[in-house]
C-alpha cells in the first residue's frame, strides 16, 4: 500500500482524498498556489508544498512543479482529483517515468478515451451502441441525403471545425435537408473557414445518464449503476441523482452491461464513468468515457455504501475487484453549490465568506472546502460545496434537500442555493420529467433569494 | 539548527507556560509566541497554540524553514531585497559536492550572477540574481527541499 499520497488538486476534492487517505493510514501531501495558502486542504494534509503563483497554468497544471513537490516529500503516489491534470496523458506518463504511481488511468487509456473520434471507433469495435452518424466528413449534399436516410430522421448536421453552436442544424424531415445543408455550410465557411460537415442522429428528449465502473489489473470490470446528470446549464452539471427517475431494471442491466463491456474491452484499470445519451424510447448511445473520479461520485457512494476514493486507491495498489455489480439501495441527490449569482446570468461571485451555516442531520452530507472567513480566490472554478442528501425514496430525498437548502446560509457572496431551492419546487423536476433541455426553459424566480438574505 | 530541532523546540514551547521565546544563534533567529499559554486540545496537529508568522503546520518539508527565518527577515526587509525561489526542488549552494559555493555572505553579485542551483526531476537549474548588491544572508541550508516563493537570500542593493 502507498505510504504517502500527494494530492495534485485543490478545494473540496483535495479534502475528499485527504480524508480517505487518513482513514487508510496513508500520509498526505497537499500542493497549493500562493492564492490557496489559507485553503482547508493545506491545513489538513500532513505536509504542504507551495507550487506556484495563482494562475493554474503556473501551479496546478505545471507538471514539473508537481513532480518536484512529490520528489522533495518522497510521495510514492499522486492522486490527481478531477479536472486539472486528471486526464492528462503526459502527466500520467511523467509520474510513471519518475517511479510515482498515478492514481488514475494509464496514458494509453487517457489518449484512447480522450479523443472523441477514437473513443467512438473503439466503442463500435467493442459492440457498445454509439450515436449513429456519418463516418467522418460528408463529401457533398448527395452523400448527406443518403446517410440521413440510412440513420433515420431527425438528424443533426454539424460543422467539423465547429464550436459555440455555429454550423449546426437540426433537420427533421428530408424535404428540409437541402436548405439546412446549404445554410450550415455557408455559416461554417464564414465562421471557421471550413465548410466540412458530418452528421449524427438527433437524440430526442436526451437524458444524460452515466454508469460508474471500476476495473482491476486482472482485466475484470464491474459497474456501480447509474447517475442522472441531465440538469445542466451550458454543459455544466448542476444537479445529479441516483437512481435515475427514468431508469428501469431492464435498462439498468442493459446499460450496465454495455459499460462493463466497454471497460473490459480496453482493459480499463481504476474507476471511471461511461456517459450515455438516452432517448425517449429508452435507446441509449455512448457519448464519452471519463477516465477519472467524477465530481458527483458521492451520490453513488451514498446509495451503495462504498468509499469510491478508497476503492480507487486500492485498485491503484493492485487489489482485485469482487466482480459483482452494485445497485442503489437508497436514493440520493446532489446539488452543486457555486459562488455565482443566478439572477445575473450566473456570473461568478468570488469574495469573502463572512458567515456560513452548513446543513446537517440525518441523510445530509456536505463536501466542501470553505469556512467562515475564507476568501474565495477568483482564479479557479466557482464550485464551493456539494450538498448531498440520501433517503429511502425520491420523495423523501426531495423533502430533505429542501430542508437542507433552507439551512444553508452563506453570507458575503452570492451562491446558487436559492436557484436549487426553486428547482426543488419545480413541478417537472419533482415529477422526474427532465432532459438535457430542461434548463433552456427554466425561469428563474428572484424571490427565492429573499429567504436567504 | 535543523528542521527536527526547530520542530522539537516549537513543541517544547507550546507545552510550557512560557509566553514568548526569542532565540538568537550565530546565523539563525526564531521567535515563538504562545497564545494564551494554553495548549490546544483538538487535533489535527496543524494548529498548536503557537503563533507562526506563516504556514500553520510544523511539517517536515519546506514550510518549517521559511517560518523560522521570517522574523529575522521581517526586521531587515525594508533595506534588503529577498530573493525567492521560482521553483520547487532541492537547494544547492554549489555546482557539485566538494565544490565551492556560488556565493557566500558578503559577496557582491550582479544581475545574472548565479546564486544557487535548484534541482528537480534530475534537472539542475541555475538561479540567477535579478539585482546587483551584496549577499547579506543565506536563508536555506545546503541540500534542503524548498518550495515556490520560498525566501532564499537577502541582498543589500545599496
Amino acid at each position: 500500500m502507498f505510504k504517502k499520497i500527494l494530492i495534485a488538486n485543490r478545494g473540496e476534492i483535495a479534502m475528499r482524498v485527504i480524508r480517505t487517505a487518513k482513514e487508510m493510514g496513508i500520509k498526505t501531501v497537499a500542493v497549493y498556489s500562493t492564492a490557496d495558502r489559507d485553503s482547508l486542504h493545506v491545513r489538513f494534509a500532513d505536509e504542504a508544498v507551495c507550487i506556484g503563483p495563482p494562475a493554474s497554468s503556473e501551479s496546478y497544471l505545471k507538471i514539473a512543479n508537481i513532480i518536484a513537490a512529490a520528489e522533495i516529500t518522497d510521495a510514492d503516489a499522486i492522486h490527481p482529483g478531477y479536472g486539472f491534470l486528471s486526464e492528462n496523458a503526459k502527466f500520467s506518463k511523467t509520474c510513471k517515468d519518475n517511479g510515482i504511481k498515478f492514481i488514475g488511468a494509464s496514458p494509453e487509456h487517457i489518449d484512447k478515451m480522450g479523443d472523441k473520434a477514437t473513443a467512438k471507433a473503439t466503442m463500435i469495435q467493442a459492440g457498445v451502441p454509439v450515436v449513429p452518424g456519418s463516418e467522418g466528413i460528408l463529401k457533398d449534399y448527395a452523400e448527406a441525403k443518403k446517410i440521413a436516410k440510412k440513420i433515420g430522421y431527425p438528424v443533426m448536421i454539424k460543422a467539423t471545425a465547429g464550436g459555440g453552436g455555429k454550423g449546426m442544424r437540426a433537420v427533421w424531415t428530408e424535404k428540409d435537408l437541402e436548405k439546412h445543408w446549404e445554410s450550415a455550410v455557408q455559416e461554417a465557411t464564414a465562421a471557421f473557414g471550413n465548410g466540412g460537415m458530418y452528421m449524427e442522429k438527433l437524440i430526442e428528449e436526451p437524458r444524460h445518464i452515466e454508469i460508474q465502473i471500476a476495473g482491476d489489473s486482472a482485466g475484470k470490470a464491474c459497474h456501480l449503476s447509474e447517475r442522472d446528470c441531465s440538469v445542466q446549464r451550458r454543459h455544466q452539471k448542476l444537479v445529479e441523482e441516483t437512481p435515475s427517475p427514468f431508469m428501469t431494471k431492464e435498462l439498468r442491466e442493459k446499460m450496465g452491461n454495455a459499460a462493463v463491456k466497454a471497460a473490459e474491452f480496453i482493459g480499463y484499470e481504476g474507476v471511471g464513468t461511461v456517459e450515455f445519451l438516452v432517448d425517449k424510447n429508452g435507446d441509449f448511445y455512448f457519448m464519452e468515457m471519463n477516465t477519472r473520479i467524477q465530481v458527483e461520485h458521492p451520490i453513488t457512494e451514498q446509495v451503495i455504501d462504498y468509499d469510491l476514493i478508497k476503492e480507487q486507491i486500492l485498485l491503484a495498489a493492485g487489489q482485485p475487484i469482487s466482480g459483482k455489480n452494485y445497485f442503489p439501495k437508497l436514493h440520493s441527490i446532489e446539488c452543486r453549490i457555486n459562488a455565482e449569482d443566478p439572477y445575473n446570468g450566473f456570473r461568478p461571485s468570488p469574495g469573502m465568506i463572512t458567515n456560513i451555516n452548513i446543513p446537517g442531520g440525518h441523510g445530509v452530507r456536505v463536501d466542501t472546502h470553505v469556512y467562515a472567513g475564507y476568501q474565495i480566490p477568483p482564479y479557479y472554478d466557482s464550485m464551493i460545496a456539494k450538498l448531498i442528501v440520501t433517503s429511502q425514496t425520491r420523495e423523501e430525498s426531495l423533502a430533505k434537500m429542501k430542508r437542507a437548502l433552507d439551512e444553508f446560509y452563506i453570507e458575503g457572496i452570492k451562491t446558487t442555493v436559492p436557484f436549487h431551492r426553486q428547482l426543488m419546487d419545480d413541478s417537472e423536476f419533482v415529477k422526474g420529467n427532465y432532459t438535457t433541455k430542461f434548463m433552456e426553459t427554466f425561469e428563474l424566480d428572484p424571490s427565492y433569494a429573499d429567504s436567504f438574505s | 539548527m535543523d528542521i527536527k530541532e526547530i520542530q522539537n523546540l516549537i513543541k517544547f514551547v507550546s507545552k510550557s507556560e512560557v509566553a514568548e521565546v526569542n532565540l538568537k544563534l550565530k546565523d539563525f533567529e526564531i521567535k515563538i509566541k504562545n497564545i494564551g499559554g494554553q495548549s490546544v486540545t483538538y487535533t489535527p496537529q496543524p494548529m498548536p497554540a503557537v503563533q507562526m508568522p506563516v504556514a500553520p503546520q510544523p511539517s517536515a518539508a519546506a514550510p518549517a524553514a521559511p517560518t523560522a527565518e521570517k522574523p529575522a527577515a521581517e526586521e531587515d526587509n525594508s533595506k534588503y531585497i529577498t530573493v525567492k525561489s521560482p521553483m520547487i526542488g532541492t537547494f544547492y549552494r554549489s555546482s557539485g559536492p566538494g565544490k565551492d559555493p556560488f556565493v557566500s555572505v558578503g559577496d557582491n553579485v550582479n544581475v545574472g550572477s548565479v546564486l544557487c542551483i535548484v534541482e528537480a526531476m534530475k534537472l539542475f537549474n541555475e538561479i540567477e540574481s535579478e539585482v546587483s548588491g551584496k549577499i547579506v544572508k543565506i536563508l536555506v541550508d545546503d541540500a534542503s527541499p524548498i518550495e515556490y516563493d520560498q525566501p532564499l537570500f537577502l541582498i543589500d542593493p545599496s
